[in-house]
């Protein structure tokens, strides 16, 4: 047997123990993971079912689940339609002011929610010229002259244009400042650019190869996409959806400023909870801060049973 | 056949200048070149997937060099046989044939045909999920050939199998070729491949693309003794500058 001489070097090599390493970050991880648990746990915990029912009798909130569910619905069938083509356009070719056109689709995602409504709410106001025909067509269309002063005006804002025009199409006057319109707009500026992000990587991770052989084998452009790419893409456009309908149940930011908070009209799950808050009823607002935590799981359920990918959520 | 004169290519900052070679009908051309070399740009040029900054390209006697991919009528199989994974091995076969908006009985004898020809009829029910490296390649040249076209590409197909597939396939693609006697274009950097297959080699070395003497006899190939001296001449012809 050797005599073992101690030395520098094998005491600099020696192994330590891993158990510091994963103890210091399955704590940080379980405090994190605690505190989700713990706020989703105080707050069904808060009230009784009794006081919860009762706040779903109140036709208030009804309408505003209803608005919030079809509302979140339209929005992510109309991100997941423009989703789609932006995110195929960006994934597949280099064009001049690509960058620049990168940069545009993530501002609705870094802009504070509330500027996005203020933006909104000044788009829908800025002043464009008055169209002659139109306001004409309108007044033969239903027999009624315009205000003195409105005519007198040279100028009207975008959506007393849109009120003209829906008045002259569908025969009502349908507005989007303050109107349903703008709930589902203010949802949608911030969910479709969650979604084209989503649809963008699932095509860069489909890569263009299977286009291109489908391209061989006498496809054109527009074949080899809905033939082979699409149904490939099932699982990114999943993703983008779920996320969609998850960012547009929780906007509230952009809907308060752009579409007010008047109840039974454009009043969603968040303006309920907003409005509860602000009248000292507790239990409505947990009620309809509940009716989102359910939804939330059951969008995670889903989401998971589709076999999705946690970074694809 | 495959002209190809004073071909110029650029894929970012790549560039291939005057290439030219010839590959006349029914012949089997192998391409050989380090990674890197251009090999694939070639390959993809001629299938229109990439952009032509000058030179032609004539198949079967007509002028493509800038023709879309659909209307070259070129068999394309790529390295990683790139199957539609949302399609049964079946309708990969189909694909073509229902572009072309084939009846449903020709579509399904064809489909019977190519199966038995590359023996994978036990898996036409299947989804590629799960099939082997070997079988993606049949499968995959299977769907190249399906609408008969008249050249058949072939981008490294057999690089990704093990010693014994890669025998199993080299046997196949010579008996397929050998059967159907499609033009084709192999790029492989495995010289027992090309030794194999190809009755004309071709070399790419810094850019520039040289003729090599084939190995291949006229039996193995085979190719007639007239075709392999039409072979020999052509490769003689090849201008590479």
């Amino acid at each position: 047997m050797t005599e073992q001489v101690p030395d520098e070097h094998s005491s600099a090599l020696k192994s330590r123990s891993d158990v510091p390493f994963y103890t210091i970050f399955s704590a940080i991880s379980a405090v994190y993971i605690l505190l989700i648990v713990a706020m989703l746990a105080a707050e069904t915990t808060y009230t009784t079912p009794e006081h919860i029912w009762a706040a779903f009798a109140k036709p208030e909130i009804r309408y505003a689940i209803w608005l919030s569910l079809v509302s979140c619905a339209i929005t992510t069938v109309l991100s997941l339609w423009v989703s789609v083509p932006i995110g195929y356009l960006l994934s597949r070719h280099n064009f001049w002011g690509k960058t620049l056109i990168d940069a545009i689709l993530d501002i609705p995602i870094v802009l504070p929610p509330l500027v996005i409504g203020l933006c909104l709410l000044i788009l829908f106001q800025v002043d464009i010229p008055q169209i002659e025909w139109l306001n004409h067509a309108v007044e033969s269309d239903t027999g009624i002259t315009q205000n003195k002063e409105i005519v007198m005006s040279r100028t009207q804002s975008l959506d007393d244009l849109i009120r003209k025009l829906t008045k002259l199409i569908f025969g009502k006057s349908i507005g989007v400042t303050y109107e349903i319109p703008s709930v589902l707009l203010a949802q949608f500026m911030v969910a479709c650019a969650f979604a084209v992000r989503t649809m963008r990587v699932t095509f860069d991770q489909i890569g263009p190869r299977y286009e291109q052989v489908a391209m061989t084998l006498g496809c054109n452009r527009g074949q080899a996409f809905w033939r082979v790419v699409f149904p490939q893409a099932y699982r990114g456009l999943l993703a983008a959806g779920t996320l969609a309908w998850a960012r547009s149940l929780g906007e509230f930011g952009p809907i308060l400023i752009f579409s007010g908070a008047t109840r039974m009209k454009t009043e969603v799950l968040p303006t309920t909870v907003f409005l509860e808050l602000t009248v000292g009823n507790i239990e409505g607002a947990v009620a309809a801060s509940l009716i989102m935590v359910v939804s939330a799981f059951i969008v995670l359920v889903i989401a998971r049973m589709f076999g999705l990918s946690r970074a694809a959520i | 056949m495959i002209s190809v004169n004073k071909l110029c290519v650029q894929v970012g900052s790549f560039k291939l200048n005057d290439v030219s070679f010839e590959v006349p009908e029914g012949h089997y051309a192998v391409l050989m070149g380090k990674t890197g070399s251009g090999k694939t740009t070639i390959l993809e040029t001629i299938c229109g997937l990439k952009k032509v900054l000058s030179g032609t390209i004539h198949l079967n006697g007509k002028l493509a060099t800038h023709a879309k991919p659909s209307e070259r009528e070129i068999g394309y199989v790529p390295q990683d046989g790139v199957l539609f994974h949302t399609m049964t091995v079946r309708d990969n076969l189909a694909f073509a044939l229902e572009l072309r908006k084939w009846s449903k009985k020709k579509i399904n004898d064809r489909v019977d045909e190519l199966a038995d020809l590359l023996g994978i009829a036990e898996l036409l029910k299947r989804t590629p999920h799960g099939l082997s490296g070997g079988e993606t390649q049949r499968i995959s040249l299977g769907r190249a050939l399906a609408a008969n076209p008249a050249i058949l590409c072939l981008d490294e197909p057999l690089s990704a199998l093990d010693e014994e597939t890669r025998d199993e396939m080299c046997t196949l693609l010579g008996d397929v070729q050998r059967r159907t006697r499609v033009t084709t274009l192999h790029i492989t950097h495995n010289v027992t491949e090309s030794d194999r297959l190809g009755d004309m080699k071709f070399l790419i070395v810094d850019g520039v693309l040289q003729s090599q003497p084939s190995n291949v006899t006229g039996e193995s190939s085979g190719l007639t003794s007239q075709q392999n001296k039409t072979s020999a001449k052509n490769s003689a012809q090849i201008k590479a500058d």
